[in-house]
Parts: structure tokens; sequence; C-alpha cells
């Protein structure tokens, strides 16, 4: 290393001095420099790939229980019922009801149906906590007036799974929305078991067997 | 003496009759034969597996670009005969201006170790121990006690009172394990990653004892993966199948984000605890959680300098 280094710093030199002191020098100088094979990352000029959310599960209606003759389960859509029926503020489990939504978990603090739920047009959308309705596909900034620091820490990448690229000059990202994670009316993430842990000397049943000491 | 033997009739006992010293002449020269024989043996053996190229093959670095090329075929072709599989194996090179740095978010962690499955795939680890370049410890909350840790817990998860804590290399700025490498076949890359010349290791394992983390994983025996399930996407310094007796380790994935994509444990991980970019970038979502969170560092009173940072939230 030391001494292709040393051969290098030569043949400049002597380069230089062949051409001719400083503006030769500074030529040749520039013309060693090898050209890196990627460019340095700029995010300030290159054009970046976009970051995508992915579609969250939204309802597609409520199932009626019943099949159709082609044997596809019949849902009805939420105004079908709640455009003629009165909204109760006090309705908090789906226990309270006498039909539909049975069986339904309800975990999500203090809150009740119409929290969230918009009853002014028969449950198709949602409503904000400032009255303001909001589309179903919009959920993440429902979730956000409450979720604050959540919300930020998604905005910044800290926060939700995503695949894809860290550098978005050489391709785009794909992330998870809420709704991925966590179910809207019980969002603490579930308890599921763990992928297989590593069979190596630290695991119970290698050391009970084979072991060395 | 030549003729003076006592019993005519036993034709071998007419020959010079053996002295003592030449007895223990020919007793020492058959043993020294023997030893001679059963030394040289793994020699044998290994000749069998080891090509003259691969034998005389260069460090790493010294190799010139048309001598790597010629390796890298040359490994490919190996794949092809020992597993079936055709392989490639790439050589992406640091970025300038970037630093890799990883985050990871202690208070999202499930410990479903999912991101130890991927790297087990991703990285072409042996089925059969399960290996993976990270351990997820499960621990008791209220403090770091690796003591009461357990990396091999086997129930629902996330529980109640625990924490888990992924731990894989640190790639730290100042690796000790680089330091105690005696012929050098470990360094740091300009982005910060440690890799191992697969080719060059001697597997003398002084990295595994240097390491404070444990994130060294030595090849007692090459890895066994089913041909299809073999990754053929393949670095040299990273993920390619190891030779039997090296170290190997974590590398950031180096083969997927030296090409700008993420690294396989942060695409698996459900709950987005993980963190990775170049820390040099101003706007980077690692230095975003960098400058805005507490972050802390692995037993940063050893001056080890990880680039791998936890944090927890408020």
């Amino acid at each position: 290393m030391t001494r292709t280094l040393f051969l290098t710093c030569g043949l400049v030199s002597a380069a230089c001095l062949l051409a001719g002191f400083t503006a030769g020098c500074q030529r040749h100088e520039s013309a060693a420099e090898p050209t890196p094979a990627v460019a340095a990352v700029n995010p300030g000029t290159a054009k970046l790939y976009p970051v995508v959310t992915r579609e969250p599960p939204l309802p597609q209606g409520i199932p009626t229980g019943t099949n159709d003759p082609h044997g596809q389960s019949i849902s009805l859509k939420c105004f079908t019922c709640h455009s003629a029926r009165e909204s109760s503020p006090h309705t908090y489990q789906s226990a309270d009801l006498d039909e539909f939504h049975q069986g339904l978990k309800m975990a999500h603090g203090q809150l009740t149906c119409i929290s969230c739920h918009d009853a002014k047009d028969g449950y198709s959308s949602l409503k904000l906590a400032d009255g303001r309705t909001l589309a179903y596909s919009e959920s993440m900034t429902l979730c956000a007036q409450c979720h604050g620091p959540q919300y930020g820490d998604y905005q910044h990448g800290a926060h939700g799974g995503m695949t894809g690229h860290w550098d978005l000059t050489r391709g785009g990202r794909e992330r998870n929305h809420c709704l991925h994670c966590h179910d809207p009316h019980s969002p603490q993430y579930p308890q599921f078991a763990p992928v297989a842990g590593p069979r190596d000397r630290f695991s119970p049943a290698a050391s009970t067997g084979e072991s060395h000491e | 003496m030549s003729n003076g033997s006592a019993f005519p009739s036993l034709p071998i006992l007419d020959q010079e009759p053996t002295g003592r010293r030449g007895f223990l002449k020919a007793c020492g020269a058959t043993l020294g034969l023997a030893a001679w024989a059963t030394a040289m043996q793994p020699l044998v053996e290994w000749s069998q597996e080891l090509s003259v190229d691969e034998f005389l093959q260069k460090h790493y670095r010294e190799l010139k670009p048309a001598e790597k090329q010629a390796v890298f075929r040359r490994l490919e072709e190996d794949c092809k005969k020992d597993h079936g599989v055709d392989v490639t194996i790439s050589d992406p090179q640091a970025i300038p201006g970037v630093q890799f740095a990883y985050a990871l978010n202690l208070s999202v962690c499930i410990g479903c170790r999912k991101c130890a499955e991927a790297c087990h795939i991703e990285n072409n680890h042996d089925r059969a121990t399960n290996n993976s370049y990270i351990r997820v410890f499960e621990m008791e909350m209220g403090g770091i006690d690796f003591e009461k840790g357990d990396a091999t817990y086997d129930h629902p998860v996330p529980q109640p009172g625990k924490f888990y804590m992924p731990v894989q290399c640190q790639q730290c700025e100042n690796p000790p394990c680089v330091s105690a490498c005696p012929i050098e076949a470990t360094w740091q890359e300009e982005d910060g990653i440690v890799v191992v010349d697969y080719n060059w290791c001697i597997g003398c394992r002084y990295c595994e004892a240097a390491c404070p983390y444990h994130a060294r994983r030595f090849n007692w025996e090459a890895p066994q993966i089913p041909a299809e399930e073999i990754n053929p996407d393949q670095g040299y310094l990273s993920n390619r199948i190891r030779p039997q007796g090296v170290m190997e380790k974590c590398t950031f994935c180096l083969h997927r984000t030296r090409e700008g994509k993420m690294p396989a444990c942060l695409e698996a991980c459900p709950t987005g605890a993980r963190v990775f970019g170049n820390i040099l970038d101003p706007n980077s979502e690692i230095r975003w959680v960098v400058e805005n969170k507490r972050t802390f560092v692995l037993k940063e009173e050893l001056g080890t300098k990880p680039r791998f940072y936890y944090f927890f939230d408020e």
C-alpha cells in the first residue's frame, strides 16, 4: 500500500515537472483522481423515488352471516341500516347491541362508536374530533389526532414496517399503514408465537446434550 | 557369523541376525513413517477440496480487478458444483459520502425474531443450527442486565414485564475484532462496515473472543442449505456460502445496502422498530432518530463507538 502510494506520488511529481509547474500539476492531479463508480448521495439535486403507504384494509361492509346462491357471504353497506336508525352516544361495546357487530372486541381507551364513526352520513365515513367528516382512506389523520408522537415518528421513518430502499435516489419505498398492525377497535399489538430461536450452544436443548462442559 | 547358523533347517535365521540397534532403528523408522503419514493425512483430504488457485489466492484488498473477477467466477462455479445452484457473486463497493448507521426502538420491538429469521434466509446460514447474526434477548424491564436476559425464549411475545433487545454486529468505529485479527482477514470498510475475507481467514477465533457483543460466529461446518433455499444474490464480502472453519458476521447486508436497499432484518420487522440509513445525510431517518431520540449504545464504556443505536419512546 505504502509502496504504491510512494510510486504514485513519484509519478505525479515527475509528470508535474514535465508539464511545467503549478497549472500542469493541478491538471494532472485531477486527472489522476479516480472517478467514483457511483455518484455521492446528494438529496438536494437528485431525483427521488416515491415513498408509498400501502393501502390499509378498509371496511367492505358488515357480513350478514348468510351466503348468496354462489356461496359468497352477503355483506351490507353501513348506511343500509344506519341511515334509518338513531345512533346512541352511549354505545361502547358490541355487547350493548341486540344485533350485528356481535363479537367485535372494543378495547380502545374510553372511545365509543361515534367517537370515530360519523353518524351523520350513516357511518359511511369517519369523524374527526372537531366534527369534520373524514373518508375511511384518510384514517391515519384520525389516528394522528390522539397519537401525535407515534405519527411524528411515523413521518420520520421511525415507526411502522417498511420495505424498499434507504437511498431514495436509487429506488422507492413501501410503508405500512397504522391499520396493518393495529386493529382500530383493539389497537394493542397482539401476542403471538415468535420464530424459533437459535439452536446453538446457548439453547437449553444443546447444552443438555453434547456439551463440552 | 555369515555361515554360523545353529539351525540350518530354519533359513530365515540363516541371515545376519538383527542386532538390538538395528531393531530399534527399524521400529523408529516405521513409527516415524506412520506418524508422518498420519500428520499428512489432512493435507491429502484438504487438497481434494482446495484447488491450487484457491490456495494461492491473494488477500481481497490485494486482488486486481481482473483477478477479483476470476475469483468470483471460480466461486460461482464451485457453488454450482457443490450445491447445483446458479449464484451471482457481486462485490459492491462502499458509496462515497455514506456512513451506515442503524437504530432500534426498544419500545416497539416485540421480540418476534422475524429479523433473525430474515437474516438466516438472506445470509445463507446453516439450516440445522438455525444460525443468525441477530440474537434477540428477552430482558427484565427496569435495566439492561444481560445476565437476566434470555435469548432462547419460546413462548408468546411480548410478555408483560419484559422488553426485547436484538443484538447483532454493532459495526464499531473502533472495532476490537479488527485489532485482534493476526492476519488482517477482517477490516473496516469506508462506509463503516466491518467485513471478513472468508478466503483469508484462518479461523483462529481471536476476533470472536475480542468482540464484546458476541456478534461473530464460527463456521464449525460449512453451512448446509437445501439447494432451493440458497439465496443466489451473494456478495463476496457478505452472504456467500462460507467455507468450513472461518469466522462470519453481520455486514448490514452490504450486498443489499450498497445497492441502496434496506437490510433484510429491517424489511422483515413488522413493527418498524428498526431504522437504517446514511448518518451523513442530514435528511435521513437515522439522523432524525439520533438527533431527536434518547439513544444509547451498548457497552459505551468500552470505547468501541458502535454505529448501532438503541432508543426508546418517552
